[in-house]
C-alpha cells in the first residue's frame, strides 16, 4: 500500500466532496456538517484512514459530503455495518451518523449491541424528533401529542431519552451538543475521538420544516442560558444566566435539585462537582429537563473500558495472509482417516 | 479389571451380507447420536461404503420416554456403492417403547428388531402411547426380535466400578453398540481410544463405558441366540483407494469457506446467529482462528449479514450462514450487497416448512427464495451442495464466485446434509488453483464502480487506500462515475449491468456434465441438493435393468450452466425429484420451457430410492 503523509496543514476543505448539499435549507445538519468537518481538520486524521457509515434517514445523506471513505448502508443497520468493518479493519477510524428514527427505532437493537459490545467508533445521533426524509412523521423521541401527517390527533406513546438509552445499553461514553452550538460541538466530538471504545453523542438537531423549534425550550437565546447545563468532569455543575444556578443532591433523597448559590445559605462549595467516571450521577444528568431542570450538554459519562474488536483480537490469533495450502490439506488430515488402498 | 478390547477367535463362521441399514433409536438422552458416529467410524475403518442419517428431535431434552423425544442415527453400509441411508430399515435396535413405537414401521418385514426388555415397564409403555405391550400382543410378529434386558446387564457389567445406579445405566448405549459390534464384526478399539480420550478426566466413566461395550460384545458371543440371529460380515466396498475421513456438511462448509479465503488470498470473518440446524458451521469455524477465520456471533440475522457486508467492504470477505427463516431476515442486507457490488457468501442450511416448521427435519424448500426471494431485480449467484464432501468444493466456489464477480452467492445446503456424515476422499488442496483477490490501490481515473471488462466485477477498494476515498450506498449511482444518480437510462443501465454479470457467470462454469447415461434419451432426471444419493441409486438401478435413463445433478443453479437448455431437450422426459413442492422443476419449465414433471416430497425426510425409481418406471411406461 502506498504511504501517503498527510498535509501538515489540513483545513475544513480537505473533507468536503465534489456533490451538492441536498439537505432543506436552515437545517441543523448544516451546522452539524461543518462543525465535524473543521474537528476533523484540528484533529488532523487522515482522510482515507476516516470511514463514514449510515443507515437511512436526511442524517444518513452525511457520508456523500465527507471526503473520506464512506458507506450510505440501509435502514437502522449502520452500527452492524460499521462492526464488521471496525472487525476486518481495527486500524479505521469510523464515524457512525445516525438518527433518532434509525437509531432508537428500526435499529434499536444495533445501537444496544454497538454501545454494549463497546465497538471502538463513533457513533452520532442527530436528534430531532421527527421522521424527516418520509416527510414528517411522529418518530420515537417525539413528545407526546406530536401533531404528525400518521399521528393527526397527537401521538400518545412516551418517547425514549436517547441518552438515557445509551447508558442503560452500558455505553462508556455519553455526550450531548447543539447544532447551532459552533464552539461546543467541536470540543464534544474532540472527546468523542479521544475516546477508545464506542462514543455515544447526541446532537440536538433542528428540522426546519417538520419540527421547528421543539428544542427552543432550552435553545432559545432569552432561556438557553437557563436552560442548558455544559458539563465539565471535575468543575462544578453550574449554570444560568448570572452564573448563580447550581445542582446538588437534595438532603435526605436520592435526586438532583437546583439551587441558587448566595440564597438559603447555599454556596459555591454545596453545588455537586461534575464526575464523568460516576454513571448514577450521568444517569441522573442525562433525565435534565426544563422548566424544571435544565438540559445537560458536554461530555456527561467517560469511562473506558476495553473495546470489542481489541479484545477479540487479543484473544485470537494474529490473522494475516499466513495459511498456506500445506496447512489446508494438515487441516483436512485432523482426526481419524484411514487408507483405501 | 480388563477393560481392553482384544481380537477374538470365532467358532462359527459369518454370514455374509452386501448392505445392512441398521437404526439406533432410544430417547434424546441415550446418547444415540454418539453410539451412530461410533458405528459409523468402526464400519468406515472396515472399509465398507457407507451413508447415515441422524434424526433427533428439536427438543434438547423432552421429557424421558415420550415420542416426540425419540432420537435415532440411522447407517446405510456395505460392499457396494451406497449412496443413501437406506430406505427400510434391517435392524432396529430400540432402547425404550417410545423408539419402538416411532421407529418399527420402518423396519422391513422379518428384520431384526433389538429392545432392551428393562425400558419396558408400564409406566414406560403408557408415555409411548402403547396399550399393551407390543412385546407380548403379537403385533411384532412380522419381525424378528430379540428381547434382552440391557439394562440390567448394563448395570451388572459396570457393578465393579460403584458407579451410581443412573451413571451406570447411562453406558447402556455402549452396550447396545458392543452387542451391534459383534453382529457385523466391528473393532472395539477407535471406540475405546475415543472413550478414553473423552473421558480422559473421568477416568471410571471411561473403564464403566469399555465395561459395557465389551459385555455387549461378550454377550454376542457367548449368549444363546434365537436361530436366526447371528454373526455377519460385510465385505469391504470397492472404493477409489486414498486417504478417508469422515465429514459431516457442516464441518466441510467450515473447511471449505477457510480453504476458499485461502484460494483468495483474505482474511475471512464469519457473521451468524444461531439457529438450527446452522449453527454447527459457526460451532466449528469459531475453533479455526489459526486459519485466518474470525467468527462474529452477530445480534440477530440482519446484523450478522450486515456485518459480514461490513467485514467485506474492509476488504476481507464476509460470510452470513443460516436456515430459510434467518436468511428471510438477511434479504434486504443482501439486496445492499447487490447493490454496492461486494463480495458476501450466504450459506442456507434448509429446514423444512415456513415459518418456524421443522427445525431439525429438512427440506429443499428456499431455491425460490434463494434465486427470487429479494426485492427489485436483484440477481445473484445460487449454488447447492449435494452431499457432505460436496459442501467443501461448492464452498470454495461460492467464494471465488463472490470474490471475482463482487457479488452475493448463495450456498444451499440443507439440515440432512450438515448433519449427517459419509466417508470422504480427501482432496490434495495443493491441486486447487488461487483465485486471490484483486484491490485497486491506483487513484488515476479512479472511480468506485469501474468495472473489469470481462467479469463486470467491480473494483475493490479497502478503506485505508490512500488517494482513493470515495462513497458507496445503497442509493442507484452513476454508471459512469459511482454518483448518486436519479437518471431514467442510467437505472436501466445499471440494471442491465448487475444482471450481465451474473448471468455472465455461466461462461465461467464447467458445463453441465451427466452424472449417469448418456446425453439423449428416455427419461432424465435431474436433481439438486441432497437427494443426489436416492436419484443416483434410482437411476443406476434402472440402467442395470438396461433402462435409458439418465442422471443430471446441478451444482450451479444461478445462472445455469450454458449447455443445459439443450441437454434436457435430449430426452423424452425430464423428471425432477425435490424435497420441496416444485421449484427447480418451474424454474427449468420457465427458463427453457421444457415440459419437466416433478416428483415432490415434504415429509420432513428425505426420498427413499424406491420412491424415485417407481417414479422413474411409471415415465419409462408411459
Amino acid at each position: 500500500m502506498n504511504v501517503v503523509t498527510p498535509p501538515s496543514e489540513l483545513t475544513p476543505k480537505d473533507f468536503t466532496t465534489d456533490q451538492e448539499v441536498r439537505w432543506c435549507p436552515g437545517c441543523g445538519d448544516y451546522a452539524i456538517l461543518k462543525s465535524v468537518r473543521s474537528t476533523l481538520a484540528e484533529l488532523g486524521v487522515q482522510p482515507h484512514n476516516t470511514v463514514f457509515v449510515s443507515g437511512i434517514g436526511c442524517a444518513a445523506r452525511f457520508p456523500y459530503y465527507m471526503e473520506t471513505y464512506g458507506f450510505h448502508t440501509i435502514h437502522g443497520r449502520a452500527p452492524a455495518v460499521a462492526t464488521g468493518l471496525k472487525i476486518a479493519n481495527p486500524e479505521l477510524d469510523i464515524w457512525v451518523i445516525s438518527g433518532d428514527g434509525d437509531s432508537l427505532s428500526i435499529g434499536g437493537n444495533h445501537l444496544l449491541h454497538v454501545l454494549r459490545r463497546n465497538v471502538d467508533l463513533q457513533f452520532l445521533l442527530f436528534n430531532n424528533e421527527i421522521y424527516g426524509l418520509t416527510k414528517g412523521q411522529y418518530s420515537p423521541t417525539s413528545h407526546p401529542g406530536t401533531r404528525s401527517p400518521s399521528t393527526p390527533m397527537g401521538s400518545v406513546d412516551r418517547p425514549v431519552s436517547a441518552a438515557s438509552f445509551a447508558l442503560g445499553c452500558g455505553s462508556r461514553f455519553v455526550a450531548r451538543s447543539i447544532d447551532t452550538l459552533q464552539k461546543h460541538m467541536p470540543t464534544v466530538l474532540k472527546r468523542a475521538h479521544q475516546h477508545k471504545g464506542a462514543s455515544f453523542v447526541e446532537i440536538f438537531q433542528n428540522c426546519i420544516v417538520y419540527n421547528d423549534g421543539t428544542f427552543n425550550r432550552f435553545t432559545d437565546r432569552e432561556v438557553a442560558s437557563d436552560n442548558q447545563i455544559d458539563v465539565v468532569h471535575g468543575e462544578p455543575l453550574i449554570f444560568g444566566k448570572e452564573r448563580d444556578k447550581g445542582l446538588r443532591v437534595r438532603p435526605g433523597s436520592m435526586e438532583l435539585e437546583v439551587v441558587t448559590i448566595g440564597q438559603n445559605g447555599i454556596s459555591t462549595d454545596d453545588i455537586l462537582v461534575h464526575d464523568e467516571t460516576n454513571r448514577i450521577l450521568a444517569t441522573m444528568l442525562v433525565a435534565m429537563d426544563p422548566p424544571a431542570f435544565p438540559v445537560a450538554i458536554g461530555v456527561i459519562y467517560c469511562d473506558p473500558a476495553d473495546s470489542y474488536v481489541d479484545a477479540v483480537r487479543a484473544k485470537t490469533a494474529p490473522l494475516g495472509n499466513t495459511v498456506g495450502k500445506s496447512d489446508i490439506n494438515a487441516l483436512l488430515r485432523k482426526g481419524h482417516t484411514w487408507n483405501i488402498e | 479389571m480388563a477393560v481392553t478390547a482384544e481380537e477374538f477367535e470365532e467358532d462359527n463362521p459369518r454370514s455374509v451380507l452386501d448392505s445392512v441399514v441398521i437404526r439406533f433409536a432410544g430417547d434424546s438422552g441415550d446418547g444415540m447420536q454418539l453410539t451412530g458416529n461410533q458405528f459409523t467410524l468402526a464400519t468406515a475403518l472396515a472399509g465398507n461404503d457407507l451413508a447415515t442419517f441422524p434424526d433427533f428431535p428439536a427438543e434438547i431434552r423432552a421429557p424421558v420416554g415420550t415420542t416426540f423425544g425419540v432420537s435415532a442415527f440411522q447407517i446405510n453400509f456395505g460392499a457396494s456403492g451406497i449412496r443413501t441411508s437406506g430406505d427400510m430399515l434391517d435392524v432396529l435396535v430400540a432402547m425404550n417403547p417410545a423408539a419402538l413405537k416411532v421407529n418399527a414401521d420402518d423396519l422391513r418385514v422379518g428384520g431384526l428388531a433389538i429392545v432392551d426388555t428393562g425400558s419396558f415397564s408400564k409406566r414406560n409403555l403408557d408415555k409411548a402411547g402403547y396399550a399393551e405391550n407390543p412385546l407380548t400382543d403379537g403385533s411384532l410378529e412380522k419381525y424378528k426380535v430379540l428381547e434382552i434386558d440391557m439394562s440390567r446387564l448394563t448395570r451388572e457389567s459396570v457393578k465393579e466400578l460403584g458407579l451410581s445406579a443412573k451413571d451406570g445405566l447411562r453406558c447402556k448405549n455402549m452396550w447396545s453398540l458392543g452387542l451391534i459390534y459383534w453382529m457385523f464384526g466391528r473393532k472395539r478399539k477407535p471406540t475405546v481410544d475415543w472413550l478414553k480420550t473423552k473421558f480422559k478426566k473421568l477416568p471410571v466413566i471411561a473403564d464403566a463405558n469399555i465395561a459395557a461395550l465389551n459385555a455387549g460384545h461378550a454377550f454376542g458371543e457367548t449368549a444363546e441366540m434365537p436361530a436366526e440371529v447371528t454373526a455377519y460380515t460385510i465385505p469391504p466396498a470397492d472404493i477409489q483407494p486414498g486417504l478417508y475421513r469422515t465429514v459431516t456438511g457442516a464441518e466441510a462448509i467450515a473447511w471449505g469457506l477457510v480453504a476458499g479465503s485461502q484460494l483468495a488470498e483474505l482474511e475471512m470473518v464469519f457473521c451468524s446467529y444461531p439457529i438450527t440446524p446452522a449453527s454447527s458451521v459457526l460451532h466449528y469455524l469459531a475453533n479455526m482462528n489459526e486459519y485466518g477465520v474470525l467468527t462474529f456471533q452477530a445480534e440477530d440475522e440482519i446484523s450478522a449479514a450486515c456485518a459480514a457486508i461490513g467485514v467485506s467492504y474492509g476488504g476481507s470477505l464476509g460470510v452470513t450462514s443460516s436456515s430459510g427463516p434467518g436468511v428471510a431476515l438477511k434479504t434486504e442486507a443482501i439486496g445492499l450487497a447487490i447493490s454496492v457490488e461486494l463480495p458476501l457468501v450466504v450459506v442456507n442450511s434448509q429446514r423444512a416448512g415456513p415459518s418456524t416448521g421443522l427445525p431439525t427435519k429438512t427440506e429443499q424448500s428456499d431455491l425460490y427464495q434463494a434465486v427470487y426471494g429479494r426485492n427489485a431485480d436483484s440477481p445473484i449467484a445460487v449454488l447447492a451442495s449435494r452431499s457432505p464432501g460436496d459442501c467443501f468444493d461448492t464452498a470454495v466456489e461460492a467464494v471465488r464466485l463472490a470474490t471475482k464477480y463482487m457479488t452475493p452467492v448463495m450456498l444451499l445446503t440443507d439440515g440432512y446434509m450438515a448433519n449427517a456424515s459419509e466417508p470422504w476422499l480427501i482432496p490434495d488442496f495443493e491441486t486447487y488453483e488461487p483465485f486471490p483477490a484483486k484491490f485497486r490501490d491506483d487513484p488515476e481515473d479512479f472511480h468506485p464502480y469501474l468495472r473489469d471488462p470481462d467479469s463486470l466485477g467491480r473494483v475493490w477498494v479497502k478503506p485505508g487506500t490512500p488517494g482513493l476515498e470515495h462513497r458507496v450506498g445503497g442509493i442507484e449511482k452513476s454508471y459512469d462515475s459511482g454518483h448518486i444518480s436519479y437518471d431514467p437510462a442510467n437505472h436501466q443501465k445499471m440494471t442491465d449491468v448487475r444482471a450481465a454479470k451474473i448471468d455472465g457467470i455461466a461462461n465461467d462454469i464447467p458445463l453441465q456434465e451427466v452424472e449417469q447415461g448418456e446425453e439423449t434419451g428416455r427419461v432424465a432426471v435431474i436433481g439438486w441438493g441432497s437427494t443426489y444419493g436416492p436419484i443416483s441409486r434410482a437411476v443406476s438401478v434402472l440402467r442395470d435393468e438396461g433402462e435409458k435413463v439418465s442422471h443430471i445433478h446441478l451444482r450451479h443453479i444461478h445462472p445455469f450452466p450454458r449447455n443445459l437448455g439443450d441437454l434436457l431437450k435430449g430426452f423424452d422426459k425430464v423428471i425432477v425429484p425435490e424435497m420441496n413442492t416444485g421449484q427447480l422443476v418451474t424454474i427449468l419449465r420457465s427458463e427453457f420451457l421444457v415440459a419437466a414433471e416433478g416428483l415432490n416430497k415434504v415429509t420432513g425426510q428425505p426420498f427413499k430410492i424406491a420412491e424415485i425409481e417407481t417414479a422413474i418406471r411409471a415415465r419409462l411406461e408411459d
